[in-house]
């Protein structure tokens, strides 16, 4: 069939330096590269082509390059190249078109709006490495009030349970069949080096990430996959997924391929079926439904951990998350639209829901106004891409956040969006074995781990300038943040004044 | 608008409850002039007003008549009002465009507090609260009981003299001279800033604000003037009055021990300050602050936990001295006794004396 659906890369191959040593082939999943020995040649078939880079970076001569495939076509601002694109891919095949990662749409990136503050001669900055900087946050049900013994030193209320992290920075929900065990191993590996949370998604819990429960998150989502008693209470806090911000209003989807004999295991579901869970909670039509199932999980984990509710960033999201305080939630994971995913509808992922910024400052100003903020802690998540950005969150009032693409890309993901395909070259986004057994979990936690060292130093210098020496201090402080090219409205959603005022 | 500002404390307090003039407390801050720029100066004094021990003194500046009669409607409504006189005070070249300054002493009406089913505190902190807010061109300087702030644009040693500061006689006396990094010349924003009987003076500026400001906003406060002070002094009440914690505890919670600190301590004090550090995390003052904190219960000093700005204590027999700068203790009692800084994160409370009631009737 001739089709009008144009490859998106072209593979570039500088023949004077080709060595015809074949690793291209070899290490491309999606068969782009074929050596034709009798020829003597390596072609490329360009429309297979992702632009993973695995062949680049494997290249022993550096002879190859991917570029944007040059064709023009009629394109306009009205009608695009991907949407003309778009079209002849439905137009071909009849079905809902499958993306991976994040929105990639020009929508405003808030964070790149808003400046961080310094001091100056009036107070002075805190230089980091010769004062004392806090970076530990405590996650979890606040009681609204405390009863102490001052005179014994005691405390008289205790306090439901919390998580203890020594960054604001979490690894956010990323399943086993989304992700390779090794990739999924990585996290928690890095997790416990680092005292902080990996999650395990909605896919199960692998047994040989059992040990890793004291940094695990289990998540119980609309499929129940993998959810029995045993996994709820191995574990340190419990998530239910509502909806996640690549893809509010529907379930997950793992295609049949990547459900393997280990996954389906670990998932409780039969090989080789796709996994889908419902867009609903077919237990929860509404917030009074949502209070039963938290009060269920509490009830079989005897009251040991906290529960999470993690919500997709949408229109009404202050509301929402105020009542899911209300019914119970010890945590609210607001997921902004710009968050990743393993695979969703591509219309989905780029058109419905909203910034994290916006909803993350609305819920916070919210709960504020309920005087119920400091009960419940809220974790923002949906692209935080540096540590400027969880500087931003934590101002505009998450206690912590979750990463997902962040890490990913510190294991050696090239964000080639084609996760859903299960061919990832750099074993993280598979469930082949060739594929998986490229990433190792030791040198890969390494690089995690360095990851967010970075990010804690980078932390430390930033409010260390503002004259801040404890994490604390900054949740919320919205005054250590200016909006630059934001309008009115804006600047009033976030909270924030403009730069120069 | 948000104002920083740095400064220079004073404060006297005896602890037998024994009343001074204001003669010591003004040549101690007068020796601290540079440490102020003129733009705001000011005293809280505890104990000055013994014949009405029990009434609320409400001071108030009023930028003219007519807010004057529409606070006097309100006040006239919500407490019974048994003495509304001029606060006394002279002008001089150096202070000459201040507002009128008044004073009430007065009781809640019974019929309305039962109705607001308030405490007389609570009741009289939304009073306040809603005169500051609401009447325009009125705000309320101090609002305990036999106590008040004299406070306004212009050095310390100036102010002082303004409201005869001398001529009073109090058990405990603070004073503040203010060197605000911007120039706004309001008389209400000059220090102490006070709420019931908490008078606070202080010097610094904290770079926890905001985080400060939006967790006590939820809980009824509204910080109207956009200064540390204003914060601070509603997280002790808050602490104090609503969380019900000592003075101590409260001051220690702002100023919380470090973290490797914590997990070091024996189990059942590290579980009482995990929660402390859990549940009040945003109580944490951060930057740079030394606080005087008064009230009708004694003093307390308080500095930042990394002590970025100086105070210092001294005492000789019933008297404890504090001020920013050594040399304003000695200045008025040069034989002073224990001369030491107040150490970053130590709270330092001084009482009166156990047997001393101040309150419920001082002579």
């Amino acid at each position: 069939m001739i089709s009008s659906v144009l490859p998106n890369f072209k593979v570039v191959r500088d023949k004077d330096r080709c060595i015809q040593c074949g690793v291209c082939e070899r290490q491309c999943s999606n068969n782009v590269h074929h050596k034709d020995d009798v020829l003597g040649v390596i072609t490329a078939e360009d429309s297979r082509c992702v632009c993973c880079q695995r062949c680049v970076v494997m290249c022993p001569t550096n002879a190859l390059h991917i570029e944007r495939y040059p064709q023009v076509n009629r394109a306009n601002a009205n009608w695009t190249h991907d949407l003309v694109q778009g079209v002849y891919r439905e137009a071909e095949t009849g079905g809902v078109l499958l993306t991976s990662m994040g929105n990639p749409e020009p929508y405003p990136v808030y964070w790149d709006h808003l400046l961080l503050n310094a001091s100056q001669v009036t107070n002075p900055s805190i230089d980091p490495l010769r004062e004392p900087m806090e970076t530990r946050v405590i996650l979890g049900r606040k009681p609204a009030h405390i009863e102490v013994n001052e005179r014994e030193g005691k405390l008289i209320t205790k306090l439901p349970p919390q998580l203890v992290l020594d960054f604001p920075i979490m690894f956010g929900a990323m399943s086993y069949g989304a992700i390779s065990l090794n990739a999924q191993k990585t996290l928690a590996m890095a997790a416990r080096e680092l005292g902080t949370m990996f999650n395990t998604g909605e896919g199960g819990l692998h047994r040989d990430l059992e040990e890793y429960a004291d940094n695990a998150i289990v998540q119980v989502a609309s499929g129940r996959f993998g959810v029995d008693a045993h996994y709820l209470n191995t574990a340190r806090m419990i998530e239910i997924k509502i909806g996640q911000g690549a893809k509010p209003g529907i379930g997950g989807h793992l295609p049949g391929e990547k459900v393997t004999e280990d996954v389906s295991r670990t998932r409780m579901i039969p090989e080789g079926t796709d996994a889908i869970s419902p867009a609903p909670h077919h237990d929860i039509y509404s917030i009074e439904d949502l209070r039963q199932l938290i009060t269920s999980l509490k009830e079989a984990t005897r009251y040991t951990k906290p529960i999470s509710v993690k919500i997709a960033a949408v229109h009404n999201i202050a509301a929402i998350a105020s009542g899911v305080a209300r019914a119970g939630a010890d945590v609210i994971v607001v997921d902004g639209f710009r968050g990743g995913t393993g695979a969703a509808p591509l219309r989905i992922r780029d058109n419905v829901g909203i910034p994290i910024e916006l909803a993350l400052a609305s819920v916070d100003q919210r709960l504020r106004d309920e005087s119920i903020r400091s009960e419940v802690s809220v974790i923002a998540a949906g692209s935080i891409r540096s540590s400027a950005d969880v500087v931003r969150a934590i101002a505009l009032g998450a206690d912590a956040v979750y990463i997902g693409t962040a890490a990913l890309l510190a294991m050696g993901c090239h964000l080639c969006k084609s996760c859903s395909a299960g061919t990832c070259n750099w074993g993280i986004a598979t469930t082949r074995t060739d594929l998986s057994k490229r990433l190792n979990p030791e040198i890969q936690t390494e690089h995690v781990v360095n990851l967010i060292h970075a990010w804690g130093h980078e932390i430390e210098e930033m409010i260390g300038g503002m004259g801040i020496n404890s994490i604390d201090s900054l949740r919320g402080n919205r005054l250590m943040l200016r909006g630059v090219g934001l309008n009115e409205k804006e600047l009033s959603i976030l909270g924030v004044k403009h730069a120069g005022e | 608008m948000r104002i920083p500002s740095g400064c220079a404390i004073s404060a006297i307090m005896d602890r037998s409850g024994a009343r001074h003039s204001g003669a010591d407390i003004l040549k101690s801050i007068t020796l601290m002039h540079d440490r102020s720029n003129g733009l705001g100066g000011g005293f809280a004094a505890y104990g000055i007003y013994p014949d009405y021990a029990n009434l609320y003194a409400f001071h108030l500046f009023f930028e003219d008549q007519e807010a004057k009669h529409a606070t006097e409607e309100y006040l006239g409504h919500h407490y019974i009002v048994e003495v509304s006189e001029r606060i006394p005070t002279t002008k001089s070249h150096k202070v000459n465009d201040g507002p009128i300054t008044w004073r009430y002493f007065a009781r809640p009406r019974p019929g309305v507090l039962e109705m607001e089913e308030l405490s007389e505190d609570e009741f009289t902190m939304r009073c306040v609260t809603h005169i500051n807010m609401s009447i325009e061109g009125a705000f309320v300087s101090s609002s305990g009981k036999n106590m008040g702030a004299f406070k306004g644009v212009g050095y310390p040693e100036d102010i002082g003299e303004f409201y005869h500061i001398a001529d009073y006689q109090a058990w405990l006396w603070t004073a503040h001279g203010r060197f605000p990094t911007n120039t706004p010349g309001w008389w209400g924003g000059a220090h102490p800033f006070t709420l019931l009987d908490w008078s606070v003076v202080h010097n610094g500026e904290i770079s926890s604000y905001d985080a400060n400001r939006r967790w006590v906003e939820q809980f009824g406060y509204e910080c109207t003037l956009m200064t540390d002070t204003e914060v601070i002094t509603y997280l002790f009440d808050h602490l104090v009055r609503h969380e019900g914690l000592s003075q101590e505890m409260a001051a220690h919670v702002m100023t919380a021990p470090m973290w490797d600190e914590i997990d070091r301590m024996p189990p059942e004090r590290r579980e009482l300050e995990y929660a402390l550090r859990a549940v009040y995390s945003s109580a944490l003052v951060n930057g740079p602050f030394s606080i005087i904190v008064g009230s009708s219960k004694g003093m307390l000093a308080l500095n930042d936990r990394l002590k970025l700005r100086s105070l210092m204590a001294a005492d000789k027999d019933d008297i404890v001295y504090l001020a920013s700068e050594e040399s304003a203790i000695r200045v008025i009692c040069p034989d002073c006794k224990n001369i030491r800084p107040i150490g970053g994160g130590e709270p330092f409370f001084v009482g009166l004396y156990p047997d001393v009631d101040v309150l419920g009737g001082a002579r």
